[in-house]
């Protein structure tokens, strides 16, 4: 008798704590479903309320985007067409901002390096920077014409910026003290561009990245808002022009997830990178 | 003496112009150090110890007299002069390995090579275990270790040191003093050691350089005889200590009159 009180108070613990570790790990996760949880519960009893007819509840909104991915529901022009546009508009939104990072960022290494270049361009950039990517709309059309070269374009200057003010700023904020230490080792001139400056600055070419990127999924709606056959940007406008609210969200919901997805990547290459920095420990 | 002195410091002076303004960092300074030697420059800020320090490491210019490496004048950084920075200046995305390998690495010197002194540096300042561990996963003590060795597996002959031991704890500050000299007496170093510490100085240096702000020149020299080690509490150091004391206040008393 004895020995199982003991035997059991010494087990219940354990199995308590085992319990705790399982919770303390999935905390995070639902603590972060907590929020997005209501928000859905409130639009469901909002649209069984009938707060309003024009849009569906959240259980047709997952039926539709079900059958926007693989078909088989409604067997409409959209069914099973998802990957498509998706695909489209990774493709617009990596290339477009790939080469804003392929010019932005050596860009910003010389602006932030040489000071004729800085007074070359400084001005000119400062000038520009204000406007709107999408104030840049029509423009673009008539430069690229109606279709994805317009989207491309776009999507490159929405990244550019980002990229280049913060990799001008990184240049410039690497502390004195580590040129110093570098040509007393022995490495000067050019050889501490890619030994000092690069790495240095590496934090806030993320940071600019990061944004980059985060601006060309954001600029991709617009791009594809005119004369784009596929794309998400294209299945949201369609969805409008056709009244088909929950086209709308799943387009919406599917930018969301494929911006989350890109971020994260970009987060991973940054750990990694970056392993060095207390501030990207991760 | 006859013998080529390493460092030869001939009426050095410096002048910076700010805002239309003239400031006077250093005057008419003269040194000569030879190889080997453990020199503390001494002073108050503002006496232009760091200065000097600055003119050898090939940071700054001189505007007036000449600083003299091997009888030839220095215009630039080089690893023959290394230099350690009270704030460490480690390249912070680089491991301790890769520190210590920066130098022999940036000189061209091949894989294998850099390998082998790396090595060697890691293990004569005590950093085995953390040879892989990056700055901000060390201490202020490991770090100074490291710079150390920095310019140590660079083939430094003369270590510039800035103030090194002056972000430390006592206790830290105390045993890299302890290294610092073993290693200069392995090694037959050439140092030249900036501090603000009487105490510091006299218990590493061959010679106290004491010098004085406003401008920032050099005012004595002091040849420190005690016989290694250096004992901190004997009555001997204190009589030392005491007479560098009494000079470094009767400066300043001088130009408070």
């Amino acid at each position: 008798m004895s020995d199982l009180t003991a035997s059991g108070t010494v087990a219940a613990p354990a199995a308590g704590t085992g319990g705790a570790k399982l919770l303390a790990r999935a905390r995070p996760a639902l603590l972060a479903l907590i929020v997005p949880a209501l928000l859905l519960l409130f639009w469901h009893l909002a649209v069984k309320a009938g707060m309003t007819r024009l849009i569906p509840s959240p259980a047709e909104v997952a039926e539709y985007m079900v059958d926007f991915a693989v078909g088989g529901i409604w067997d409409d022009a959209f069914s099973a067409t998802l990957h498509l546009h998706l695909l489209a508009s990774m493709q617009r939104v990596y290339g477009g901002f790939a080469l804003a990072a392929l010019v932005a960022v050596p860009m910003g290494l010389l602006i932030g390096r040489i000071p004729l270049i800085a007074q070359l361009f400084d001005p000119f950039l400062q000038l520009m920077r204000p406007i709107p990517v999408t104030a840049w709309l029509p423009l673009s059309m008539i430069l690229f014409g109606l279709g994805p070269r317009s989207a491309f374009f776009l999507v490159f200057l929405g990244a550019f910026y980002p990229i280049l003010l913060n990799t001008v700023f990184g240049v410039r904020s690497v502390e004195p003290r580590l040129f110093e230490a570098a040509s007393m080792l022995g490495c000067r001139g050019n050889a501490q561009f890619f030994k000092v400056v690069l790495p240095a600055a590496l934090p806030s070419i993320f940071t600019g990245l990061r944004l980059g990127l985060g601006l060309a999924w954001f600029v991709i709606v617009v791009g594809e808002m005119t004369g784009v056959p596929q794309g998400l940007g294209a299945v949201i406008m369609d969805g409008r022009t056709l009244s088909r609210t929950e086209l709308v969200i799943c387009g919406m919901i599917v930018i969301g997830i494929a911006g989350f997805v890109s971020d994260r990547l970009v987060v991973m290459l940054m750990n990694r990178l970056l392993r060095w920095s207390p501030m990207h420990r991760g | 003496m006859a013998e080529l002195p390493i460092l030869d410091i001939q009426g050095v002076g410096k002048t910076y112009t700010l805002n239309d303004a003239r400031i006077e960092a250093l005057r008419d300074a003269n040194l000569t150090v030879r190889k080997g030697e453990f020199v503390c420059l001494i002073g108050a800020s503002g006496c232009g110890k760091s200065t000097l320090l600055r003119i050898v490491a090939g940071f700054e210019a001189p505007t007036a007299g000449s600083a003299l490496m091997w009888s030839k004048p220095i215009t630039e950084p080089g690893p023959d002069r290394g230099m350690v920075f009270q704030d460490y200046g480690l390249f912070p995305w680089l491991t301790v390995r890769e520190n210590i390998g920066f130098g022999p690495a940036s000189r061209g010197l091949g894989r294998d090579a850099t390998r082998d002194i790396v090595e060697r540096f890691v293990a004569l300042v005590g950093l085995t275990r953390f040879a892989d561990a990056y700055p901000h996963q060390l201490s202020g003590g490991m770090k100074q270790r490291v710079a150390i060795a920095r310019v140590l597996a660079n083939d430094a002959e003369i270590v510039l040191m800035d103030e090194p031991f002056g972000a430390l704890d006592a206790m830290t500050r105390e045993r890299l003093q302890d290294e610092l000299l073993d290693l200069w007496q392995r090694t037959g170093l050439t140092v030249l050691f900036v501090t603000h510490s009487i105490e510091e100085a006299i218990f590493l240096a061959d010679r106290v350089v004491v010098m004085e702000p406003g401008p920032g020149r050099i005012a004595s020299e002091h040849r420190i005889d005690l016989p290694r080690p250096r004992d901190v509490a004997s009555p001997e150091f204190n009589d030392v200590r005491r007479d560098l004391s009494a000079r470094l206040h009767s400066h300043h008393a001088k130009k408070a009159a």
